[in-house]
């Protein structure tokens, strides 16, 4: 090994297995045998995910798998975002900010939404859980977001959804504003003025491939 | 002769003494997180090692809270009479509680409830002769959220005589519901002495106590309210996904809460309870119908029997969005797996959908189930010897079992009569009803049973008194007055 294809055939394999470390570790490999970034991304990071999501949407891979696979694509873009040019990042689809709202600490549902989107090729930043709104439109502003997610898992933490619209309108994002989570409804969705409402995991990837305009 | 009481054992002794090692070793090696300022000087008083809300605890501070917590919690209803009597393997089951839709019967679709919809699960709950206590049971949309808490045990009160088991959703709300159950009660002495209600007290996975859940846990154990311990890790993603090791985080979630709770007032009474689940890979949802959870339910139940404590499980409730096969097959299976493990208080009945939809219908199916897991558990009675050959001759030699005194002294205990949501007519007899599925005579059922009005009413200084009590709380809190109780 050490052609630049067998290099990226075994990124391609790492990100697919969810080896976390083999793939930080192939994509400094790469950059180290003179693969430009973004074909990197492209022909090892990419397909791997695709892969991925492709396995789980045939029902051959579960969470566990589908979560590694994107834990190891996070790592080598870790590792390959830097070498590219300061906005020269791919957008994919388009780019995601997710988390779960302030005061409630319920992320597996956010960051499942966060995982599938990355494999179905948005690029994702996860904020983590228990987050205020301030720290939403601030990443949302510095990366540029088209699409701001907020998940709240408690009847009481609701609320903070619609705190967080009010917050982006009043920043003036161009972020779409879209809402889950167990208590969460459309007719809520509806009232508190948010852009999109899914209900589960893939109706969040349609959700966000219709808001970007990539489907009718 | 006493029947045998059947149980189902998913460890050996040993097994379990293994898990509650394995507990104390997290608890000294990982410790556990606690938010609140009172519950970390309680455990600093105690001399823990404690590093920026964390704290590490030895095996014998465990020990000596486990020594002093009560083995058994007798809780009494409205009237003062015994009602739940926790501890061994006595089973009782109540329906499940804080959900935040109900099915409409209407429109077998679930919607946010409102207040009538809680009087009405109060109406039922009280009708249902396999259902030992009532729950806060839904989460009222109708009234202001920071009132939710205290709205929800106020109309429990005032519509329903069985104890409640109930929660906080904020700080403020045990004091406002604590002078609610002393007025019910006639004052804080005889509450303390005749608990009327079990508060809920949950732990966030992995071995976190929120503010919130401590404050629960201490305010409860110094007023004498019995606490529930609802500690629910996931397989797999809030917790190791092997079983065991599940049990193991449920029994150090568990032990770190006797550690805070029996500081705070030794002796205090206190459930060994959850709402754990085998995690679903496909979907990321918590299945409460899973059969693992189930498993997880009963192999922590046995320990906390091992430790001489009352428990408690989420257990008689379905994933079901509506009142259907799997609704019923879900629910069934976990009543009877509760019933033989001999868990104390079995949370449940009625729920569907992860715990967050109530069904009146599927209360009244479920109380069915109940019935039928309880008599289970009653076992097969032994007569006297020689019982047996002396019946059955003289039955061959003079006629009929039908009418002898022997069948008409015994068959009412012996066999369970069914409710009229259960169909035992023959197929032209249901032909005649309608060819009506269950769902439709639970609906029957439900009606029957509201039409009659409140069953339980309550005596009018205590309808007054909690009256009174939530108006004052509204004008602390500056909300307008809540919609009539009743």
């Amino acid at each position: 090994m050490g052609q630049p294809e067998d290099i990226l055939l075994e990124l391609n394999k790492a990100v697919l297995a969810g080896d976390e470390a083999g793939a930080r570790e192939l994509a400094g490999r790469a950059l180290g045998a003179g693969i430009a970034p973004l074909a990197a991304i492209d022909g090892g990071l990419v397909p791997g995910i695709g892969e991925a999501g492709r396995l789980w949407d045939e029902g051959e891979y579960f969470l566990p798998e589908l979560v590694a696979a994107a834990q190891a694509m996070k790592a080598a873009m870790a590792v390959l975002q830097p070498a590219l040019a300061v906005d020269g990042g791919r957008r994919g689809l388009g780019r995601v900010v997710i988390g779960t709202v302030e005061g409630d600490i319920h992320d597996i549902g956010k960051t499942l939404v966060g995982t599938l989107l990355a494999a179905n090729g948005f690029e994702v930043f996860d904020e983590g859980a228990d987050v205020p709104p301030s720290r939403f439109v601030a990443r949302a502003r510095h990366v540029d977001a088209d699409l701001l997610c907020a998940s709240a898992l408690l009847t009481t933490t609701m609320s903070r959804q619609r705190d967080l619209v009010a917050a982006a309108r009043e920043a003036g994002l161009r972020a779409k504003v879209c809402v889950g989570g167990a208590p969460v409804t459309q007719a809520w969705a509806d009232a508190i003025g948010a852009d999109g409402f899914a209900d589960n995991a893939v109706a969040a990837v349609a959700l966000a491939r219709r808001l970007v305009g990539r489907d009718a | 002769m006493d029947a045998v009481r059947p149980m189902l054992r998913l460890f050996t002794d040993e097994q379990v003494d293994g898990i509650v090692d394995d507990a104390l070793a997290v608890l000294e090696a990982t410790g556990f997180y606690v938010e609140n300022e009172e519950a970390l000087a309680l455990l600093a008083g105690a001399g823990l090692r404690l590093d920026r809300g964390r704290a590490w605890a030895p095996p014998a501070a465990i020990r000596r809270a486990l020594s002093t917590a009560p083995a058994r919690i007798a809780v009494y209803d409205r009237d003062g009479a015994l009602a739940l009597d926790l501890g061994a393997d006595r089973v009782h089951f109540d329906p499940g509680s804080a959900a935040i839709f109900c099915l409409d019967p209407r429109t077998r679709r679930r919607r946010p409830p409102v207040t009538p919809d809680l009087v009405q699960l109060a109406w039922v709950t009280q009708a249902c002769d396999h259902i030992a206590a009532q729950s806060t049971g839904l989460v009222p949309s109708d009234v202001p959220e920071a009132l939710a808490d205290r709205w929800r045990l106020a109309v429990a009160l005032l519509n329903c005589r069985k104890p409640v088991i109930t929660g906080t959703f904020r700080k403020d709300a045990f004091a406002v519901m604590k002078s609610m159950l002393a007025a019910a009660r006639g004052g804080e002495a005889a509450l303390r002495e005749k608990p009327l209600a079990i508060f809920d007290c949950c732990p966030t996975p992995p071995l976190k106590w929120s503010d919130l859940t401590c404050q629960a846990l201490i305010d409860g154990a110094r007023a004498g309210i019995p606490a529930e311990l609802v500690s629910m890790p996931m397989s797999g993603a809030s917790s190791p996904v092997t079983l065991r090791e599940v049990v193991v985080q449920h029994a150090a979630e568990c032990l770190s809460g006797i550690l805070i709770h029996q500081l705070a007032c030794p002796g205090a009474p206190i459930v060994w309870g959850g709402s754990p689940a085998g995690f679903d890979m496909r979907h990321g949802t918590t299945p409460m119908g899973a059969v693992e959870t189930m498993m997880i339910d009963v192999g922590y139940a046995q320990v906390g029997k091992r430790l001489r404590l009352p428990t408690h499980a989420y257990m008689a409730l379905s994933d079901a969005k509506t009142v259907d096969y799997q609704g019923g097959l879900e629910t069934g299976i976990g009543a009877a797996l509760a019933a033989l493990a001999g868990i104390n208080v079995v949370s449940g009945p009625g729920m569907l959908d992860y715990e967050s939809c109530q069904s009146l219908e599927k209360l009244v199916l479920d109380n069915e189930i109940c019935g039928m897991a309880l008599r289970l558990v009653r076992g097969i009675g032994h007569g006297s010897a020689a019982q047996a050959p002396d019946l059955i001759r003289q039955v061959v030699e003079l006629g009929s079992f039908l009418a002898h005194p022997h069948t008409r002294a015994n068959f009412r205990a012996e066999l369970l009569s069914p409710g009229k949501a259960i169909d035992r007519a023959t197929y032209g007899g249901w032909e005649k009803a309608g060819c009506r599925d269950a769902a439709d005579r639970a609906a029957d059922e439900v009606q029957r049973i509201l039409a009659k009005g409140n069953p339980a009413p309550p005596p009018p200084e205590l309808a007054r008194e909690l009256r009174r009590i939530m108006d004052a709380d509204a004008r602390r809190l500056g909300l307008d007055a809540p919609p009539p109780l009743a």
